[in-house]
């Protein structure tokens, strides 16, 4: 029995090719400028990066043709301003540190602490409370926290320890910490919700405890968003500029007291940029060169995070 | 063959929707018993009430009883974890963890406290063994279980369970995300594991509950509508839905 509606070759060649004309030009041509247009955006920010490294390569150029890379590299006194003039960086990395390790020492534990609880424990509702509000802090313009150091944590800390001065780098590194607390909680929370319910599961049907879960499966499968998370958050820290300004005070200061008051990098690149330095002075083109090194380090901290991603990734 | 498991007027609900309808029910102690029917009848619900794993479902409300070895598992008293070491689970997805072979099996036991590493060895190449695994991995027990096949994964989480030396499996749908070699293979060791072991099962696949099962318990819309010894069940249903559903008439 030969089936209905098969045609013959001949009447197959009756085809009406109107029907088939697939050629749209305004669609072919939107199709090419698309990406173009889109490169276009994308290199704003490209170009813009670009125009910052040459900018910092110059400047930094022309200042270690006055004051030689080892003494500013590896010189223990920073007075750029009042003679004897002196370009040792370290006090200022040394100060930056300081505050950076304070700042981590507060964020990461608490940061992490709430990331498990959020995505461990919270239920729905509460998360959906918590999260929005932890965001806030990270809106919070640090010029509110610079006051906050200054008006209520180093009160606090100056009722403890009777030594420390108004200006003091454990007020100012608490309160960096605090600042970018959502910033660990947030990244490593989204690394942990992102862990497969079925691994859970697993553990919890071999008589794992919610906090054995957490800590021993949840944890260690999103392990490279958490580290990525703290070192972003470090980076963080150590670029941030106004809390330390106000509360740390401006003494470069070669310490780890952190009762004491410092500079950090970034607080010297405000005082000397509102200051009356002259343009092209060779402390004008010092900040250059802080620049440069606070750029180097936070660079190297970004490689150094995505290598940690890496290497640590556990896949599921 | 002994009662071990009495489910007595249990009902479950998720929120308003009643997913288990006063279900009573015996398992018998050291045998493979079976749930058969079509999605959303209530048999994986039913099956994860058997550890408490709807514990960590918000909304779940359970009234009537359980009982394992005649302990009431949903009373106050009972250590939920202990539950769950006592009644070992395994999925429908394999779902090893993230560690190598070796770590997979030892991470029950190294939960509840054991750091002897000769000790450690010996669960792992025993419940390896129990599993029929080990032949295949006990050369490269330090490589990622994710190089494994979907059946030896699956194999392996049957090992990791057994590893912290449970009387009672629960395989949910075990063999649903594998081919018809690796299935034939947890049915094998199904088989083995029932000398030693109570197993229930959840099914899709009928002729797998026909072929591996002592016990078949079929269910529809929440409801038991029927259970009973495998071969009596697939051979004379007392209950006309279950010989529709078992020629195929739906489902």
């Amino acid at each position: 029995m030969s089936r209905q509606g098969l045609k013959t070759m001949d009447q197959a060649q009756t085809v009406n090719k109107e029907l088939y004309e697939f050629k749209n030009k305004r669609v072919s041509i939107m199709n090419k400028l698309m990406p173009v247009l889109l490169l276009l955006c994308a290199s704003v920010s490209i170009l813009t990066t670009f125009g910052i490294v040459v900018t910092l390569i110059t400047e930094t150029y022309h200042f270690f043709k006055v004051i030689p890379i080892f003494d500013f590299l590896f010189g223990t006194k920073w007075s750029p301003l009042i003679p004897p003039k002196s370009f040792g960086v370290l006090p200022l990395l040394s100060g930056t540190l300081l505050i950076t390790v304070i700042a981590c020492l507060v964020a990461i534990p608490l940061g992490l602490a709430s990331a498990i609880y959020l995505s461990e424990y919270a239920p729905k509702r509460v998360r959906k409370i918590i999260k929005p509000i932890l965001e806030v802090l990270a809106g919070v313009p640090t010029i509110v926290y610079g006051y906050f150091a200054l008006s209520l944590i180093t009160p606090m800390i100056q009722s403890v320890f009777g030594s420390a001065g108004v200006f003091n780098a454990l007020s100012a590194g608490i309160v960096v910490g605090i600042m970018i607390i959502p910033m660990v909680s947030s990244l490593s929370e989204d690394a942990m919700s992102a862990v497969p319910r079925s691994l859970r599961d697993g553990a919890y049907a071999l008589g794992a405890t919610r906090f054995e879960v957490a800590l021993k499966i949840v944890v260690p499968a999103a392990f490279s968003g958490i580290v990525a998370s703290a070192v972003l958050a470090f980076s963080r820290a150590i670029g941030e500029t106004m809390i330390v300004t106000l509360a740390a005070g401006s003494t470069p200061n070669m310490t780890i007291n952190p009762l004491d008051s410092i500079q950090t990098m970034t607080a010297y690149i405000v005082q000397v940029s509102l200051g009356d330095t002259p343009h092209g002075s060779i402390e004008y083109g010092s900040i250059f060169a802080v620049g440069m090194t606070l750029f180097v380090i936070t660079f190297l901290l970004n490689i150094f995070a995505q290598y940690i991603a890496r290497k640590f990734r556990e896949e599921y | 063959m002994e009662a071990l498991i009495n489910i007595n007027k249990l009902n479950l609900f998720y929120g308003d929707f009643h997913a288990l309808k006063d279900v009573s029910l015996t398992i018998p102690e050291k045998a493979i018993t079976a749930f058969i029917g079509p999605s959303g009848c209530g048999k994986s619900t039913l099956l994860r009430t058997l550890n408490r794993m709807n514990d960590m479902i918000p909304g779940t409300r359970i009234e009537g009883g359980i009982a394992i070895g005649g302990t009431e598992i949903y009373s106050d008293e009972v250590d939920v974890e202990t539950l769950r070491k006592k009644v070992g689970m395994v999925f429908q997805q394999p779902n090893p963890f993230p560690k190598s072979i070796y770590d997979n099996v030892a991470y029950g036991p190294r939960l509840h406290g054991i750091t002897s590493k000769k000790e450690l060895d010996e669960i792992v190449e025993t419940s390896l063994k129990s599993a029929v695994l080990w032949d295949e991995v006990k050369d490269h027990l330090k490589r990622s279980a994710f190089g494994l096949s979907g059946g030896q994964q699956q194999r392996l989480c049957i090992a990791r369970a057994l590893a912290v030396n449970p009387n009672i499996l629960l395989m949910d749908e075990a063999t649903s995300a594998l081919d018809p070699i690796s299935t034939l293979k947890i049915e094998e060791l199904a088989q083995e594991l029932k000398d030693k072991y109570t197993i229930v099962m959840v099914t899709h696949n009928m002729h797998q509950a026909a072929r591996v099962s002592n016990q078949t318990v079929f269910f529809l819309n929440g409801e038991v509508i029927e259970y009973s010894d495998t071969e009596k069940l697939f051979s004379n249903p007392s209950d006309q839905r279950t010989e529709d559903y078992i020629s195929g008439r739906f489902g």
